[in-house]
């Protein structure tokens, strides 16, 4: 085969998986654009006759999705916010501090990788109706404010940092508190920004937790909500598109933003076995 | 020693967060698991009886436990291979000399992973649709008749693994990519210079560099596979006649429809342990053919 015949048989291939791969997400925005019933005729129309955003007006008009956006943002963020502090502590720790334990403890953690998450789900469930969490906010954020996957990344990343340069720090006399705003923080950036997108992008995208824990309307996130519309409101397809558009959209975009550290994020991930 | 101290003070909230709601919920599952938490219970502890293995021996006999098994398995052996072969395949040509702009090509293959799932298989489950849907209007194109996907028994499980396939393949493909890059270019130059073909190539050298890879990937994948539950939830509710029951989704019914938390945690467990006999079986499968 000659090159150019090779050339063009991959480029052919790539152009179709691109196209498999991004034409559901496009009609989902063609659709969410169509006035109600449009969409249900065949053959399927590609793209609207009359183009209109009523349904994004319905949704918040009508189904309360300004809420449920909300919601969902200030989940993520929260979550982001506490997973940034409390896993890049305990990271750097785990690499450059020594403590009593630490080799057990971490070892004891990655074996814990392997129990999926849903496994704790039934008792956190009780545990957090004890506590008066369910239906609260404090009940999505709590149980992911710290992570063993979190934990990890950022201790691979620390290993790198020299012990010299925290050697230099304490021989001039800062605490450890202050060598870790100072010195290791600025250092762990890119890493941060890897856990910041992961955190925000998985919080946003969760479904099974928050469909248990949230159970008053006015706590949904995007997701819970827009299962639930589905449910309620079968015959809809524009309006359940539009709603589907405004939960991807988010997320879509601040991966294209960050895409790198994101993608740096899988591949250290996938090398924890 | 000051970083002794300082140490235990940087990992205790984490520490302390992951052992509150991870570990102890595990344990206390264990617990429950050997209970019959119910409704009663959960009004007042004072009905909580001890019941030994009872949960478990009932679900081994249970007809709804098996299928919703059968159902998982079905999903894993069926989904992850074509996953696997997909990332494979949108890896090799990603990552072909002769590809011209790779990192947008990348970018769409990976779009689908992002894209938060509800929202994703409301727009498949309207694809599918049998007399609107784009799927069966192409089938249509080549004679075949509309196909009911989601609510005949036969097509509902195959759907959702087309489905799966399409949703998750650009993450396996991201690790393939890394891994074929770091493949040294002086083993295809020897292969070429004896004369190998690109089947050959790619039998002779991708596959055998890919090998740990492929280990890892498909541990991962098999694990993810059998937490199959968000699909079903919101494309079939279970349905038609349970054919896309899963065995989380049966927890979660168990658990928070019926409210029969030892029995639905006995479910968890038994996923648990079946997910690690797999792991274990896989690591040693291949393991052991390494020493030969």
């Amino acid at each position: 085969m000659s090159a150019r015949a090779a050339r063009i048989l991959i480029h052919g291939a790539l152009i179709l998986l691109a196209a498999l791969s991004l034409l559901p997400l496009l009609w989902m925005v063609a659709v969410s654009l169509m006035p109600g019933g449009e969409a249900s005729t065949f053959p399927p129309p590609f793209l609207p006759r009359h183009p209109t955003v009523a349904n994004y007006h319905l949704l918040f008009a009508r189904q309360g999705v300004g809420r449920y956006l909300a919601n969902s943002l200030w989940l993520a963020s929260l979550t982001t916010l506490f997973s940034l502090m409390f896993n890049s502590l305990a990271g750097f720790a785990f690499a450059k501090l020594r403590f009593a334990g630490r080799e057990a403890l971490f070892r004891t953690l990655l074996a814990a990788l392997v129990i999926p998450s849903q496994v704790a789900m039934l008792p956190l469930f009780l545990m957090m109706k004890w506590l008066g969490f369910v239906n609260s906010y404090a009940g999505v954020v709590l149980p992911a404010a710290a992570s063993i996957f979190g934990v990890f990344l950022v201790r691979q990343y620390a290993l790198s940092i020299p012990d010299e340069l925290l050697e230099a720090a304490r021989i001039d006399g800062a605490g450890e508190a202050r060598i870790f705003l100072r010195i290791v923080l600025p250092v762990l950036r890119p890493i941060l920004v890897t856990l910041a997108v992961l955190t925000f992008l998985g919080s946003w995208n969760d479904f099974m937790w928050p469909l248990i824990v949230l159970t008053d309307q006015s706590m949904y996130t995007l997701p819970v909500a827009l299962a639930s519309l589905s449910r309620e409101h079968v015959q809809d397809n524009e309006l359940k598109m539009a709603g589907a558009v405004l939960t991807v959209l988010p997320v879509l975009a601040l991966f294209l933003a960050l895409q790198r550290y994101y993608l740096r994020g899988i591949l250290m991930g996938s090398v924890k076995g | 020693m000051r970083t002794g101290l300082a140490g235990w003070l940087f990992a205790a909230p984490a520490l302390l967060i992951i052992s509150v709601f991870f570990f102890l919920p595990v344990l206390a599952a264990l617990a429950v698991s050997l209970t019959d938490f119910d409704l009663y219970a959960l009004a007042d502890l004072h009905n909580l009886r001890f019941v030994g293995l009872e949960n478990y021996a009932h679900l081994l006999h249970s007809r709804e436990f098996w299928n919703a098994l059968a159902n998982t398995s079905c999903f894993v052996v069926a989904g992850v291979p074509l996953s696997l072969a997909a990332s494979l395949f949108a890896a090799l040509l990603v990552n072909s000399r002769l590809t011209r702009l790779p990192a947008l090509f990348r970018t769409a293959f990976f779009a689908p992973v992002v894209a938060t799932l509800v929202a994703v298989a409301l727009v498949w489950r309207y694809l599918l649709h049998t007399r609107y849907g784009l799927i069966n209007w192409a089938l249509a194109g080549i004679g075949v008749h509309p196909i009911d996907w989601l609510g005949s028994p036969h097509w509902a499980m195959p759907a959702i693994i087309l489905f799966a396939v399409w949703k998750n393949f650009g993450y396996n493909m991201i690790i393939f990519v890394a891994a074929l890059q770091s493949i040294p270019a002086d083993l295809y130059e020897a292969a070429r210079l004896d004369g190998a073909g690109v089947w050959q190539e790619f039998t002779r050298v991708t596959l055998p560099m890919l090998r740990p890879t492929l280990l890892l990937v498909t541990i991962l994948t098999v694990a993810g596979y059998f937490q199959l539950f968000a699909e079903p939830y919101v494309m079939t509710e279970g349905g038609p006649l349970q054919s896309t029951m899963s065995v989380l989704y049966l927890m979660y019914d168990e658990g928070f429809k019926w409210w029969n938390l030892g029995s639905a945690s006995a479910i968890a467990f038994l996923l648990f342990l079946m997910v690690l006999g797999i792991t274990l079986l896989e690591v040693r499968l291949v393991g052991r053919r390494d020493e030969r």
